[in-house]
């Protein structure tokens, strides 16, 4: 119990790279207190009430333009939500334009997602608002690590020592990257796995394990984050075909079973059903991937609401 | 700084004790009357006079407590930082229920008046009513006032009144708190 006041170390959540432990403790903290609200009678706590958060969004997106706008509606927040494919970007407006044209109308805060990488960054030493990453390019993806460390603390009970293997597209995955730094900033194990083509020369450097071999990762681990193939990003051809993708990399119930022990199977979505995993294990008991998407929410709220709280 | 104790040893006891037995006298089996305790303070008094009730009467009165964080009207007006919250734990709803809200100091009535919100949140309560062991009379910011007070006590906005339990404390006890230079 405490009635301290605690608050994030940084003003805007661009990346996990930015967080140091405390944060993330507070975040995830913050977040079980959130997933209590979610399960009222009424799902909405007033907090927000005086903010308006602006949802940005160049590239497409369900769950996690839906998460946060639920996130911010249950925080009571005002939002307007701006998708790029139907706006003046396509007429030629740069990005600073546009959002400070949508800043021009009394916003607070922006969510943003962007096909390049750094375009929160950047966009934080020009404008005034704060800014929540909702994922750039093939970097970071902030609150998709905390909703995922906050449903391996769930299941598990904590983070640390943990081991999880991240496989799958880790070359154009910002979900690896935010992962890998906020499990290991939480003292947990990672390995990444995947074919050579997709792995990034030098990942070694964050620290991590490398394995290309399914199985000798999935024995290793306590839990396997599978990854899609981000076909829309890959410009050339990084192995022969799917289907021999899938026959090395796809994980379905036959081994599941081969292991000598339980697994928690993860997945950011949108899942390519058949390809990096099969139907059976995706809905299994083993599987957390709904779980995640419910805690999307709650993890989203506790990020927006420590970030309002900053604001004097 | 100056301490003054208000209450402490017996004289505590025997204010739990009344408070409970004023509650049975309104609230009679407590078949449909629940107890919040508020984060943080106020539920070791909820869990006290949950326990006490117990002893006297054999009833087990409903337990639930309540953070009120989120529902602050002071969220962002300090120009610091929000207040952490705590856990909430009702697994009942309080439609149609005597709801007695408990917190351990009663100051300027905005932690009630959150308090009064956030229940909302659990269901349409058919009565609310306060319990506070300790009333700072005159300090009001709001038209609220308690229905079962263990003390009252007359201070100034400097002063601060701090509530021990045995539980975390180890010792019962009531003390005002006046910061000399």
């Amino acid at each position: 119990m405490s009635t301290t006041t605690e608050q994030l170390s940084t003003r805007h959540l661009l990346g996990i790279k930015d967080l140091n432990e405390h944060d993330i403790q507070l975040i995830l903290d913050t977040a079980a207190n959130f997933k209590e609200v979610l399960n009222r009678p009424i799902k909405k706590v007033p907090s927000l009430r005086d903010i308006t958060i602006a949802n940005v969004f160049f590239e497409n997106s369900t769950r996690t333009r839906l998460s946060f706008e639920l996130a911010e509606k249950r925080l009571s927040a005002d939002i307007v939500n701006f998708a790029a494919s139907s706006s003046s970007v396509s007429k030629g407006e740069t990005l600073i334009d546009t959002v400070n044209n949508i800043l021009a109308m009394k916003v607070d805060m922006i969510v943003m997602r962007h096909p390049y990488a750094g375009a929160g960054v950047f966009l934080s030493r020009h404008i005034d608002a704060q800014i929540v990453n909702a994922g750039d390019g093939a970097h970071e993806h902030p609150t998709q690590a905390l909703l995922d460390s906050f449903s391996i603390r769930e299941r598990y009970g904590d983070v640390a020592g943990r081991k999880v293997a991240i496989i799958g597209d880790i070359l154009h995955s910002r979900v690896a990257l935010s992962n890998i730094l906020c499990l290991q900033k939480q003292g947990a194990e990672v390995m990444v796995c995947g074919p050579t083509t997709l792995i990034p020369k030098y990942i070694t450097s964050l620290g991590v394990k490398v394995e290309h071999d399914l199985m000798k990762a999935l024995n290793w681990c306590d839990v396997a984050n599978m990854l899609r193939i981000q076909l829309e990003r890959q410009d050339i051809a990084y192995f022969p075909s799917l289907r021999e993708y899938s026959m090395l990399y796809g994980l379905n119930k036959e081994i599941l079973d081969s292991l000598d022990k339980e697994i928690t199977i993860m997945h950011p979505g949108p899942i390519n059903r058949g390809v990096e995993i099969t139907s059976d294990v995706a809905d299994s008991k083993h599987s957390i991937i709904l779980n995640q998407v419910e805690n999307g929410v709650a993890v989203r709220m506790a990020v927006l609401y420590l970030l309002a709280g900053q604001r004097g | 700084m100056k301490q003054s104790i208000l209450l402490e040893g017996a004289k505590f006891q025997i204010t739990i004790k009344r408070l409970c037995q004023q509650l049975i006298e309104n609230h009679g089996d407590f078949s449909n009357a629940v107890l919040i305790g508020i984060q943080p303070r106020g539920t070791y008094l909820a869990q006290r006079i949950q326990k006490e009730i117990q002893e006297m009467t054999g009833h087990t009165v409903q337990l639930g407590i309540m953070d009120i964080t989120f529902y602050r009207d002071d969220f962002r007006m300090k120009g610091t930082s929000p207040l952490a919250a705590n856990s909430t734990e009702i697994d009942f709803l309080v439609d149609d229920k005597e709801v007695i809200l408990v917190d351990d100091v009663l100051w300027t009535g905005r932690t009630i008046r959150s308090a009064m919100d956030a229940i909302q949140a659990f269901g349409r309560p058919g009565k609310m009513e306060l319990m506070v062991l300790v009333d700072r009379r005159f300090s009001r910011h709001l038209p609220i006032e308690p229905d079962y007070i263990g003390i009252q006590v007359d201070s100034i906005d400097s002063q601060r009144v701090i509530v021990s339990w045995e539980e975390v404390d180890q010792v019962d006890s009531i003390v005002l708190v006046t910061e000399t230079k």
